[in-house]
């Protein structure tokens, strides 16, 4: 009986071995790659339970209150704070103060208990952030976290990648806006952005910040 | 033996792969602001200084500036130097703090008062001009009536730059006409007929403007009379 193998079916099969595991490696690199970047992994555009359903769109969107009532350290500060159970009595005590909705607000106020919210906005360890700089610099809220009048529930606007922070890092005058308007929802720029944003680099000495140790220190 | 070490290989590679998904930079064993902490009974790992202990740099001596009293009365002068950066820093922190019940303008008629809160004096009222101006620091540092104290979320150099700020709104809302060049003063007179002005906009702005009332749904009724005197 003749061999159904001829002999050169030896190299044939290394060959195609080869080609199997750089087929194989490649998907896998491709498929790890865009999974890193799904939004599934970011998180992005998802919103977080929270132990009180607390909106946004109502208390910015339809009261105008400004960001930094309640998000009092932006300024001055490297971290945004979630405000304490009192910042929420200056008006709860008072606007809807039998509402159970609002049941958890009142007892961690009785009994000095923090309320555990989520934390939406999650940098990694690895990451040095500053919200005050940013602020100074002219970078408005709305810039990275969106149209937070529009969230009933608070989620993370931008993907909050490396690659996402030097698009900015390495071009801020396409995202620049004036000190007067960092709390304003909805912004558009009053005269041509690149005008306005060259003007604002200028005037608020913004510099362009990409090495390594700006972020990772 | 050689199928052996082949699958141990393997195995060792696979575990390789696998400790490229762990997490420990990400998430490492460090307080960052406002981080739940296990160590601390009430969970916070931000803490408050040891009683009766002063950091350096808290010995608050200065009482008028500090209180907006001295010896117990509400100072007439303002501690600090007033310019025109001061006053618009306190533009600024009005608007976010206070105007959400004051109103922009001082009149008691700010959002939070059209749905529900209690009506706060307006700063137009001749008790509210005369009063000296430690009395609205005071205020803004320890509540007022319904008002709760603003003590955590403004600092003590923001506070006089509202003051000083609401001394400009009361000026503002009770300037004389007869200050005005004759030209501007027939401009004031026709300002609610142009187009995008509110109509009512030339009318003196206090809480008993008819014109305002009309916006008050929420507010308790009886509130208005009493505090617009």
């Amino acid at each position: 009986m003749a061999q159904i193998f001829k002999s050169n079916m030896n190299s044939l099969m290394r060959v195609g071995i080869i080609l199997g595991v750089v087929t194989l490696g490649l998907t896998g690199g491709a498929l790890f790659e865009l999974g890193a970047d799904s939004q599934y992994a970011t998180r992005q555009g998802e919103a977080r339970e929270q132990p009180i359903p607390f909106s946004h769109t109502h208390h910015v969107g339809s009261m105008g209150i400004d960001c930094r009532y309640c998000h009092t350290t932006v300024e001055n500060s490297s971290y945004a704070n979630v405000p304490p159970t009192k910042t929420c009595m200056n008006c709860h005590s008072q606007i809807w103060s039998d509402s159970p909705t609002l049941e958890p607000v009142r007892a961690s106020y009785r009994t000095n208990e923090s309320i555990r919210w989520t934390k939406v906005h999650d940098l990694p360890d690895f990451v040095y952030f500053n919200h005050s700089i940013h602020v100074k610099k002219g970078v408005g809220c709305e810039t990275c976290h969106g149209r937070v009048d529009k969230m009933p529930l608070m989620y993370q606007n931008a993907s909050l990648e490396m690659r996402w922070c030097l698009d900015c890092h390495r071009a801020p005058e396409k995202y620049l806006r004036p000190r007067s308007e960092i709390t304003t929802m909805g912004y558009t720029p009053k005269e041509d952005q690149e005008v306005l944003g060259a003007r604002l680099v200028k005037e608020y000495e913004v510099q362009k910040l990409e090495t390594c140790y700006t972020c990772h220190r | 033996m050689r199928n052996r070490i082949q699958v141990i290989a393997l195995a060792s590679l696979s575990v390789l792969a696998l400790t490229g998904c762990r997490q420990d930079m990400h998430d490492q064993p460090k307080y960052k602001p406002q981080r739940p902490s296990d160590f601390f009974s009430d969970g916070r790992s931000g803490r408050t200084p040891v009683e009766n202990t002063v950091a350096r740099g808290t010995v608050y001596e200065d009482a008028a500036y500090y209180t907006g009293k001295e010896n117990g009365k509400e100072i007439e002068y303002f501690p600090i130097t007033v310019d025109k950066a001061l006053i618009e820093r306190g533009h600024v922190k009005f608007d976010v703090y206070c105007s959400v019940c004051h109103g922009k303008i001082g009149n008691g008629l700010g959002m939070i008062v059209r749905r529900g809160f209690k009506m706060p004096p307006s700063y137009h009222t001749e008790k509210l001009r005369t009063a000296p101006v430690g009395h609205f620091y005071d205020v803004i540092t320890n509540g007022y009536g319904s008002m709760w104290n603003y003590s955590a979320q403004i600092q003590v150099r923001d506070r006089w730059a509202i003051a000083a700020y609401i001394r400009a709104l009361q000026l503002s809302q009770n300037a004389n006409i007869n200050d005005l060049d004759p030209a501007d003063r027939t401009k004031l007179a026709s300002l609610d007929k142009h187009p995008p002005m509110p109509k009512g906009v030339a009318q003196p702005l206090v809480p008993d403007n008819p014109a305002n009332k009309v916006e008050m749904k929420a507010a308790p009724a009886g509130e208005a009379k009493k505090t617009a005197k």
